[in-house]
């Protein structure tokens, strides 16, 4: 088949030519950039946090008239409430652990700083962000993170300090991630380190393989793996402790935790927040990602369908108008195939000008979201494979319509227009 | 004529109801997902206090210096105040209206025994912050500059919170438990909660879905009392002291603050005025950079905050993407359509019609595709806003709703996009020469 009548065929229909073309780009351009933010999205909500999030649940609370102050005598009194409320919370029934924490992982309220190898460094010049977990012997085990090296707390090691007190503890446990950035030969067990900028040294006794942050926004891109664990109950007139049912009885835990903490203890707030499993505070924290997929999803659904569509629409038409012309070539012996191909040929020569056009324009679009709206380089992979497609529909869209034509007798030839 | 025009119009898309369907179902969905996308946008982009929002002035101080920007990873200086600071400039007062604030979460304890204590959250502002934001009062009013320079323990309920406590009665007077102290009810302030929370941007990142603020309590009051901030607390050094009170010696920054300013001169001066301060810090000893302020009027500031989320404005811009290629869909059918009937242009031609009868014949006809896709996408709207729910966050999800300036804009848009995109194909037809069509017959 040449490729030289079928151009100059198409110069007939210049517009028509163009406007699917032009549509075929727009398409492309579109649903590459579309399919590679869902990407993205699919891969943000899948990455693991290192937690065994099966049964686990947090509480938070707040005591009402309990000492507002950071006086020794009033943190002790703040302590004795947290330590009554550990002890009523690892009673019950279905239980299986719990500890003390200022946050978890995709909570969206957290405390971060900067950890560094030489002491007195600035705040803001440490070696690598970090963010502090609090919590007691029983923090590892809770949550279901993996030790890697060295050893977990234990009873003995833990302390306790008030909310806004900024001493640092001897000990610390670090994440695999930020042991390796301070120490990039891999051997920060047993080395000591500077907390935001303070001149105390905290001996690393021990690796994390893998804790986020509770963060989920952009900004902590940087340090998304960097957490430091502090053996620290912290006390303030509020608590959160995080707690793991025993296996399967997640619903069960969580309805008996209200009722005991108020017979414990009536002046707190407790509402409907304030008991909440993991999996709802997963799904609060991706919930704009899960929706940003879903929207793209749609547009693009319709944008391959119209697109579809309109191929099929204007291929129709031209069928139709070259109805008395097919019947001409039949009659001069081409056969069926080569009227579908020829159809076939000729879809794939526009979707094909669109395609080339539409890389251009994918990338361009791929570069402005990049410029405007903090978006990541898009692979080329995502562009190859929108072009392949690009070209996939045309054909499945141009099959009909061909088939049709390639339908139509001979003897059409014969007829008067 | 124009019901002449309308007949051969429906004629015409009745003829082939596969490609009108087409058309109709592109225009419909492309003009759905840019209403749909639109309205999010709309509701978060929109100016909360549009009659002031030009008077309304953000300043800020650049008290961390340049090494925070440069290590920090800041791209603006300082987005809120320390203590020092805040209380400096409400002190100086060289503002028309000013408030330093900052976000509380106290527990308020029921007076009847039975109830459980509940959580509230709020604002510490100064007197002045009610007329600066023009707070609607439901009973009472705000309080005076006595109250804040006497510690008075009073406070401003939200309706809702004074429904909760008293029932809808006028509580003025009388008195509310916060975090174990009495504070007597100077003001029941109306249904208000403008969004984004635009007073302080720094502590709600804008948008706080349906709870309006519980309480407002002076801010002297508050500081006086320990009640420490719920909020944001940002620090390029760690506080020396321990506490709140710590907190309050320290340069980190968790108290936002807005200042009124009427005139141009006002604006002028008041920017002298902060020029000066920092000077004056500078000359004290306090820091050895250029000195650095910003002063930024309400929607500047929300600009330069990020109020509009990111993922809004890219929906928006891809599902216009999709509205242009349905548009172009479309034009493509319609020149196909029109062409087909060269023949009958022809004999109209013939007979006399002149262009503009044909111009005036096929735009009906791509008005008529459009009002029926405008339709279409009305429905498919409607469908749209009611399932951002489970689409967007529940603060923003919330915002989207459908009015008639909507609807009325998603029809307009839909007649007139397809108007638009029938002006070439309907050129086309209007050149068709009439002997040519004449004579091929």
């Amino acid at each position: 088949m040449t490729i030289h009548p079928m151009i100059s065929a198409l110069r007939k229909h210049k517009a028509g030519v163009v406007l699917i073309a032009l549509q075929i780009a727009l398409t492309l351009a579109i649903v590459c950039n579309a399919v590679f933010i869902i990407g993205q999205r699919i891969q943000r909500v899948n990455r693991p946090t290192g937690l065994n999030e099966q049964d686990l649940f947090l509480v938070s609370q707040q005591w009402v008239g309990a000492p507002a102050g950071d006086d020794a005598d009033s943190i002790q009194k703040l302590d004795a409430l947290q330590r009554e409320d550990l002890a009523t919370l690892r009673a019950l029934p279905d239980v299986e652990s719990v500890t003390p924490t200022n946050s978890l992982p995709l909570l969206n309220s957290s405390w971060n700083g900067s950890a560094s190898i030489n002491a007195d460094a600035k705040l803001i010049g440490g070696n690598a962000r970090t963010t502090y977990y609090f919590g007691d012997e029983n923090f590892l085990r809770t949550l279901g993170l993996h030790l890697v090296a060295g050893r977990d707390f234990n009873a003995g090691d833990v302390i306790n300090k008030g909310f806004r007190n900024t001493t640092e503890p001897g000990m610390i446990l670090v994440t695999k991630a930020l042991g390796d950035k301070l120490f990039p030969k891999g051997d920060a067990l047993g080395k000591v380190i500077y907390l935001d900028g303070s001149g105390t040294p905290s001996t690393i006794i021990g690796e994390v393989e893998r804790l986020q942050v509770p963060a989920t926004g952009g900004w902590v891109s940087a340090f998304t793996w960097n957490a430091t664990i502090e053996p620290v109950r912290l006390n303030a007139n509020f608590s959160r402790y995080a707690v793991r049912a025993r296996p399967g009885r997640l619903q069960a835990a969580m309805r008996e935790v209200t009722p005991a903490l108020y017979k414990a203890n009536p002046m707190r707030v407790l509402d409907d927040d304030s008991v909440k499993s993991f999996a709802d505070i997963r799904k609060e924290a991706y919930r704009a990602d899960v929706g940003m997929a879903a929207l793209m999803g749609v547009i693009c659904l319709i944008l391959l369908g119209v697109t579809a569509a309109g191929i099929v629409g204007l291929t129709s038409f031209w069928v139709g108008q070259r109805h008395r012309q097919i019947g001409v070539r039949r009659a001069l012996g081409a056969r069926k195939a080569d009227i579908l191909h020829y159809f076939q040929m000729e879809n794939l020569l526009i979707a094909g000008i669109g395609a080339v056009a539409g890389v251009a324009l994918a990338i361009g679009l791929n570069l402005l979201l990049m410029k405007h709206y903090e978006m990541d380089r898009m692979p080329v992979l995502y562009v190859l494979a929108g072009v392949a497609m690009v070209l996939a529909l045309g054909q499945g869209a141009v099959f009909a319509p061909a088939r049709r034509a390639s339908n139509v007798p001979p003897v059409v030839a014969t007829r008067a227009a | 004529m124009f019901a002449y025009y309308l007949d051969l119009a429906l004629r015409s898309l009745r003829r082939s109801p596969g490609l009108t369907a087409l058309m109709v179902l592109a225009i419909g969905f492309g003009v759905a997902a840019s209403m749909t996308t639109w309205s999010v946008f709309r509701a978060v982009s929109g100016d909360p206090i549009p009659w002031k929002s030009s008077r309304l002035f953000v300043p800020q101080l650049d008290i961390w210096g340049p090494d925070s920007r440069k290590k920090g990873g800041y791209d603006d200086i300082a987005d809120a105040f320390d203590y020092t600071d805040a209380v400096a400039l409400m002190r100086d007062h060289r503002g028309k209206l000013q408030s330093a604030m900052y976000q509380v979460s106290p527990s308020v304890v029921p007076a009847d025994a039975t109830k459980h204590p509940i959580n509230v959250t709020g604002h510490a502002v100064f007197g002045e912050f009610f007329p600066m934001v023009e707070a609607p009062f439901k009973y009472g009013s705000g309080w005076g500059a006595q109250d804040d320079a006497n510690r008075a323990h009073v406070v401003v309920l939200s309706d809702k919170l004074n429904q909760k406590l008293f029932g809808d009665v006028n509580s003025v007077g009388r008195s509310v438990s916060i975090e174990g102290k009495d504070y007597r009810v100077a003001g029941v302030v109306a249904k208000w909660n403008p969004q984004p929370r635009y007073y302080d941007v720094v502590n709600t990142g804008g948008f706080v879905g349906d709870g309006a603020e519980d309480v407002f309590l002076p801010f002297n009051t508050a500081i006086d009392v320990g009640m420490p901030n719920n909020g944001n607390t940002n620090c390029s050094e760690i506080p020396k002291g321990s506490g709140f009170v710590g907190l309050q010696q320290s340069t980190c920054v968790w108290i936002a603050y807005m200042v009124e300013l009427d005139s141009a001169a006002d604006v002028d001066s008041y920017r002298n005025y902060l020029d000066g301060y920092m000077r004056q810090q500078k000359q004290a000893g306090r820091f050895n950079w250029a000195p650095k302020y910003e002063l930024r009027d309400l929607p500047a500031w929300l600009d330069s905050e990020h109020v509009v989320p990111d993922d809004t404005k890219v929906s928006l811009l891809v599902a216009l993407g999709l509205l242009i290629v349905c548009l172009v869909n479309t034009a493509g059918l319609l020149l196909a359509k029109f062409l087909r009937r060269s023949g009958e242009i022809g004999v109209r031609r013939a007979l006399g019609a002149p262009r503009a009868a044909v111009y005036a014949q096929f735009l009906t006809e791509a008005g008529i595709v459009g009002a029926a896709g405008g339709v279409l996408g009305l429905l498919l709207t409607g469908a749209g806003v009611a399932c951002v729910g489970w689409v967007l966050p529940k603060d923003i999800a919330a915002l989207a709703r459908l009015d008639v300036s909507l609807l009325a804009t998603t029809l307009l848009l839909a007649v007139v996009a397809t108007v638009l995109a029938g002006l070439y194909p309907t050129w086309r037809a209007s050149r068709v020469q009439p002997a040519w069509q004449l004579k091929s017959n």
